[in-house]
């Protein structure tokens, strides 16, 4: 059994790729560094992650496959679920492979591609979901926060939306899971982190801005908006189940109408 | 400037709206402007909530005011209801739309009014704040402007120019009943805005076709709605009425709004324990069907099935009335017919045409794109199905649709039926 161990990052992916097509040699798994090794392993080959490979691996992958099957690949990956690892290697390795004229990326009956489109779709999805429940709230010197808390490091792929959405307006987006977060100035966004020891400007229960920098009439608005959440629901067709699949409860903790 | 006192307009006003079905904010791709606040995005909208009756809350739905001078018996706002009032002012309105518009609460404004005056008095003052919102508050998010029954061309004309969506609400499918119900209010007040946005629309498109600028005119439709369950209409008029409509350039949604008995006290309205959300959910269904399924409504709907099955859906309804259609060949017969088979969506018919090309689809394929496999397994053949080792193949033509039928419901619905089965027993005896 040969394994390949990478560093985790979609370069070193695609140098997977690279040296596996190089050696013409299949490996059985692709783990990451710091991975237990299988029991029966023969052989372990550890990739280096060299952007001249993947940059090699990437254009020909241009060729093979269309910007969709190129976004299965970008996308799948911030899904972090690492064990979908080895499927996202098949399917580019399966994409180089493919001799039919039809790019590889339509063949749902292909398990690997399916899995692939499957994750693609749930990051699409949840990225859609923080486009929706994420909530601003404005501190006194007009910046607005949101907090989020996603699944997938969904992030980079909703960043562009606010900043065409809100392009008058300093905000910052940062995701409590993974400790980062976009700072947009009107002029372009840029990645921060917190560092070790300094106090965030919220709560990282509750994604409450901290009292003493939220804007004076935050309140009301966040006050304006719970009654008007309370008062368009109608009570003789109350339906929490339907409720709970559209807007699932591991969202409610940062968002305004849903805390007390 | 806000005060305590607006949030309790808000409530009012709001509560006074909710019965108003549409929300979408789909329709119209806008991207962001420098100087401008707010975009749209297209495709489905986006929906920012979800109320606890599941509803979605995409846009701020409010009304103007609740101040009505006609007496629609359907209509919580209706005159001689007693109720609390309010009317929001301008600055107020607006003021709240932005402010929640950039805090992500909305995706912009679903403006609606008691009628105040006349038509045209209302309709003029929906149209200044969405142009306000446009020109002062540089706004460029969604604006769902309803257009009252009976407004002027001009001011339809004057909103189309700053909405992106328009409605008008025909709320009763036939005219008797409607001046049953509102005797103020006939069919020609509802269909003459609706002439009007669609004339509207078209010429726009014509103008584009010679001129360079053309300022864009409701670029996401119109839509309107119909009540269900409050006058003895069937399903069958109701989705002729819809077919019809879908039919006209313009018209992109029919909404269904199942009856919530809010005025008891009318002898003209049914008393209705629960507002009928099994028969409304079937009508959406059919809907789907009409816009997304390429049926046509008198294969859904027709003369001796002039209401919808209330126990299976009209897609599995219709395929149990013509089993002739059956079996589907998964792997030969085109996108059009797959997509009729039962348990199978418009997803995973595109799945099926587009893998098929590369090998053979069995059921296994079948069941992990995400058919339903429960339902699709009597109406299609495929790879394994017809295999000579698994048996011969027990489809709807081998069954028969009567005995087919139990075996597609889920134990609540049988339990159910029995219930029913047993109660009118009882009566018999």
């Amino acid at each position: 059994m040969l394994v390949y161990t990478f560093d985790n990052t979609l370069d070193g992916l695609l140098s997977a790729v690279f040296d596996s097509f190089y050696y013409h040699e299949m490996p059985n798994d692709l783990l990451t560094a710091g991975d237990a090794i299988p029991l029966f392993c023969d052989r372990i080959h550890e990739v280096h992650t060299d952007e001249d490979k993947s940059k090699r691996v990437w254009k020909g992958l241009e060729n093979k496959l269309s910007y969709i099957g190129l976004s299965i690949i970008t996308i799948s990956f911030l899904s972090e679920e690492r064990d979908k690892n080895y499927a996202l290697f098949s399917y580019i390795c399966k994409a180089f492979k493919n001799p039919n004229k039809i790019s590889i990326e339509k063949n749902f009956s292909d398990p690997d591609v399916l899995l692939c489109t499957q994750t693609y779709r749930r990051v699409c999805y949840e990225a859609k979901r923080m486009k929706q429940f994420l909530r601003f709230q404005q501190a006194k010197d007009g910046t607005y926060l949101g907090v989020i808390h996603p699944d997938h490091n969904v992030l980079p792929l909703i960043i562009d939306h606010f900043k065409d959405r809100f392009n008058d307006q300093c905000f910052l987006i940062f995701d409590a899971k993974r400790k980062y977060g976009y700072y947009y100035d009107k002029e372009e966004a840029s990645r921060i982190t917190f560092s070790e020891g300094e106090t965030l400007p919220f709560d990282n229960e509750t994604g409450k801005m901290n009292s003493d920098i939220l804007s004076d009439n935050d309140k009301l608005f966040q006050d304006l908006w719970k009654t008007y959440f309370k008062a368009i629901c109608i009570k003789e067709r109350l339906n929490p189940k339907k409720q709970a699949g559209d807007m699932p409860r591991r969202y409610w903790k940062y968002m305004t109408e849903k805390q007390n | 400037m806000l005060t305590e006192s607006t949030i309790e307009k808000l409530r009012i006003l709001a509560e006074s709206a909710k019965y108003d079905v549409s929300c979408s904010s789909s329709g119209t791709v806008r991207s962001g402007k420098k100087g401008m606040v707010g975009n749209t995005v297209g495709g489905v909208g986006i929906c920012h909530s979800f109320a606890d009756d599941g509803r979605c809350i995409s846009l701020l739905k409010v009304m103007l005011t609740n101040y009505c001078m006609y007496d629609c018996a359907y209509c919580i706002n209706r005159r001689s209801n007693d109720i609390k009032r309010a009317t929001l002012s301008v600055s107020e309105l607006e003021e709240i739309v932005m402010e929640f518009y950039r805090r992500n609460y909305i995706e912009g404004l679903f403006l609606s009014s008691g009628v105040v005056r006349n038509p045209d008095y209302t309709m003029e003052r929906l149209v200044r704040i969405a142009q306000d919102l446009r020109t002062i508050h540089r706004f460029n998010g969604y604006i769902h402007l309803k257009s009252i029954p009976g407004a002027s061309r001009e001011l339809i004309k004057k909103a189309g120019l700053y909405a992106d969506r328009m409605s008008v609400n025909i709320e009763i499918p036939k005219e008797e009943s409607l001046k049953l119900l509102a005797p103020e209010k006939d069919h020609k007040s509802v269909f003459e805005p609706m002439g009007f946005i669609r004339e509207g629309v078209l010429e726009n498109k014509e103008d584009k076709k010679h001129l360079k600028h053309v300022p864009r005119f409701v670029p996401a439709g119109q839509s309107t709605q119909m009540i269900v369950g409050a006058t003895p209409e069937t399903d069958k008029d109701i989705l002729l009425l819809s077919s019809a409509l879908y039919n006209q350039p313009t018209m992109r949604r029919v909404y269904y709004s199942g009856y919530v008995s809010v005025n008891t006290y009318d002898s003209r309205l049914p008393v209705l324990k629960q507002p009928p959300l099994v028969r409304e959910n079937r009508l959406y269904q059919a809907d789907w069907l009409l816009r997304f399924y390429h049926f046509n409504v008198n294969e859904i709907v027709d003369e001796t099935h002039t209401n919808l099955d209330l126990d299976v859906d009209p897609k599995l309804a219709w395929a149990l009335r013509h089993p002739e259609q059956f079996p589907v060949d998964i792997n030969k017969d085109d996108y059009e017919r797959i997509l009729r088979v039962p348990g199978i969506g418009v997803k995973s018919a595109l799945q099926i045409v587009n893998s098929r090309r590369f090998n053979r689809i069995t059921s296994y394929h079948l069941k992990k794109m995400g058919v339903v496999m429960k339902k699709a397994k009597y109406f299609i053949t495929c790879g394994e199905l017809t295999n000579m080792f698994s048996g011969p193949t027990i489809g709807i033509n081998e069954i028969h649709p009567e005995r087919l039928r139990p075996l597609l419901l889920s134990d609540k619905q049988k339990k159910e039926i029995n219930d029913r089965k047993q109660l009118s027993f009882d009566f018999d005896a």
